[in-house]
């Protein structure tokens, strides 16, 4: 899923400190198994905006909707009705909420209330953490299951560089060094032979570094 | 191949292919465009070392650029071993500094990864990593073997490298580090210079399978001495620098002295070492890392009887 943080009150305030009533979007995809855009979560920020606004003692009229997802067409159409009769809406999606919004109300100011920040899965509770840096040519079983290109800092695909150390990445004791925990794999699967390769340069092409992406399924296209 | 078989034709490719046991030394660039820094640094090292190693933005800090400090070095008659590495260049920066070194006259090249930004004083900049230093190492050798770019494209007069790889024996997972010097080998390494060494037993049994894996037949490895120039320093190795393996019986040896005499025990310590590896199989010379200490090199090289440096 995409994991999101929260932006901090401060920040959200001061995006909608000349705002008089505000919508409050949430979305029912990524960010409510994530914990921080979901129903739940929309509520906590329309109640801890309204405190603020209390103690400031300027009164803010604040609604709460949560979307199916923010990433459809369909269901950013569900405001329709409502958009304008607000000074603004705060998206509690992930970066594509705001953007899809802005695109279908071009007359309405829509500010995000997140900070989207990777493709990734729950560890434990509380705690997540980034798989996947969706670079379009997917390389994972070379690697037993763990993604040099997202999990190394260096994203190098002949690991481990000379920063690691004790299983850690050089830039912090609490990044594991991904390249420890795949040689060791590839020992105790007495694989290590995978390792005695050199593989050519990736190309950037299908990521980010080839421009914006798009995926198009022609079966599915009208 | 140019002539007598010689692949860049440097002094520090002469010296090894002649047999002699080579010196190494490294000088890190100024953080600014004081030239007098890097010379009055780099004059220490003259005829003392076979050739410098000039830092690439070492640990993430932006200084003279290393080509620039390069060339400046060669321009007065010291040889450099041009250091490249992958945090700060896309490929086509490289191949085109590659081309640009060599054009000024740069003859020897060290690939490395380059530590993460995060580490330095611009923590806050775009990591490249296009290329590892896997890969950077095969690229050269392309660019100089096959006279091609990455992308097939002929060279119009190829740059030819002699090629450098780092190699750190005692990092972790340990089983596969000889693996992975195998692989810079096989990608095109001609010389490999290894970490600061302290841990001589572990450094023992690495050669040991390098030497059986007939890697030393196919490279030629420099063993990596940085001398200690206090316990405190051998404290902070020890426990700060990620990868390095400071033996507990080191940092009791200079503590065993006073402490105006701890450098002098470091520096007897890394002339043991280099006396040491001048027998050891597999190992072709010392790569000489006084970091900030530069002005002992002379005494140290005079010390492990290493002078005179030969000259072709």
């Amino acid at each position: 899923m995409i994991v999101a943080d929260r932006k901090s009150l401060n920040e959200i305030q001061e995006m909608v400190k000349e705002c008089k009533k505000i919508l409050i979007l949430g979305c029912k995809g990524c960010v409510t198994v994530c914990n921080v855009g979901g129903a739940k979560e929309v509520e906590i920020l329309a109640s801890s905006l309204k405190i603020a606004r209390k103690k400031d003692k300027k009164i803010i009229e604040i609604d709460c909707m949560t979307l199916e997802r923010q990433c459809d067409p369909e269901y950013i159409e569900q405001i329709r009705d409502v958009f304008d009769i607000y000074d603004s809406v705060v998206s509690m999606a992930c970066g594509v909420g705001p953007q899809f919004l802005s695109e279908a109300y071009p007359d309405q100011k829509f500010y995000p209330a997140l900070n989207t920040k990777f493709f990734g899965g729950a560890v434990q509770h509380g705690v997540w953490e980034e798989r996947c840096i969706g670079c379009g040519a997917c390389i994972i079983h070379m690697y037993d299951g763990l993604c040099p290109i997202a999990r190394c800092s260096k994203s190098i695909q002949h690991g481990p560089c000379g920063g690691s150390s004790d299983g850690n990445c050089e830039i912090s004791k609490d990044v594991e060094c991904i390249w420890d925990t795949i040689v060791k794999k590839k020992i105790e699967r007495e694989r290590l032979k995978d390792l005695r390769c050199i593989r050519p340069p990736k190309d950037w092409q299908t990521a980010r570094d080839g421009g914006p992406r798009k995926s198009i399924r022609e079966e599915l296209v009208q | 191949m140019i002539e007598n078989g010689l692949k860049s034709g440097s002094n520090l490719e002469k010296v090894l292919k002649a047999g002699h046991f080579a010196f190494t030394g490294e000088c890190g660039p100024p953080k600014g465009s004081n030239v007098e820094i890097l010379k009055k640094k780099y004059e220490y090292l003259r005829d003392k070392v076979d050739s410098v190693n000039v830092t690439d933005n070492q640990t993430a800090v932006v200084r003279m650029s290393s080509m620039a400090a390069s060339k400046i070095m060669l321009s007065d008659g010291i040889e450099p071993n041009f250091q490249m590495v992958c945090r700060d260049r896309n490929r086509l920066a490289m191949m085109s500094d590659i081309l640009g070194a060599y054009v000024l006259g740069i003859k020897n090249m060290l690939c490395l990864s380059g530590d993460h930004q995060k580490f330095g004083n611009n923590p806050g900049s775009k990591n490249v990593y296009d290329l590892d230093s896997m890969q950077l190492i095969a690229m050269v050798k392309k660019m100089r073997d096959e006279g091609k770019f990455l992308n097939d494209e002929k060279i119009d007069v190829a740059p030819r490298m002699f090629i450098g790889a780092a190699s750190n024996p005692f990092g972790n997972p340990h089983e596969f580090r000889v693996y992975r010097l195998a692989n810079k080998i096989d990608a095109g390494a001609d010389f490999v210079q290894t970490q600061c060494i302290y841990n001589m037993r572990r450094f023992r049994d690495f050669m040991k399978a390098v030497v059986d894996k007939g890697l030393s037949e196919r490279a030629y490895i420099l063993a990596g001495v940085t001398p200690m120039k206090s316990v405190g320093m051998a404290q902070y190795m020890a426990r700060m620098v990620p990868g390095m393996d400071v033996p507990k019986e080191l940092i009791k040896r200079l503590k065993g002295v006073e402490k105006k005499k701890q450098a002098e025990e470091g520096i007897k310590f890394a002339i043991e070492q280099i006396n040491e590896f001048k027998e050891m199989p597999g190992v072709a010379g010392v790569h000489l890392m006084a970091i900030e200490w530069e002005h002992m090199v002379p005494e140290i090289a005079e010390r492990a009887g290493v002078l005179p440096r030969p000259s072709f």
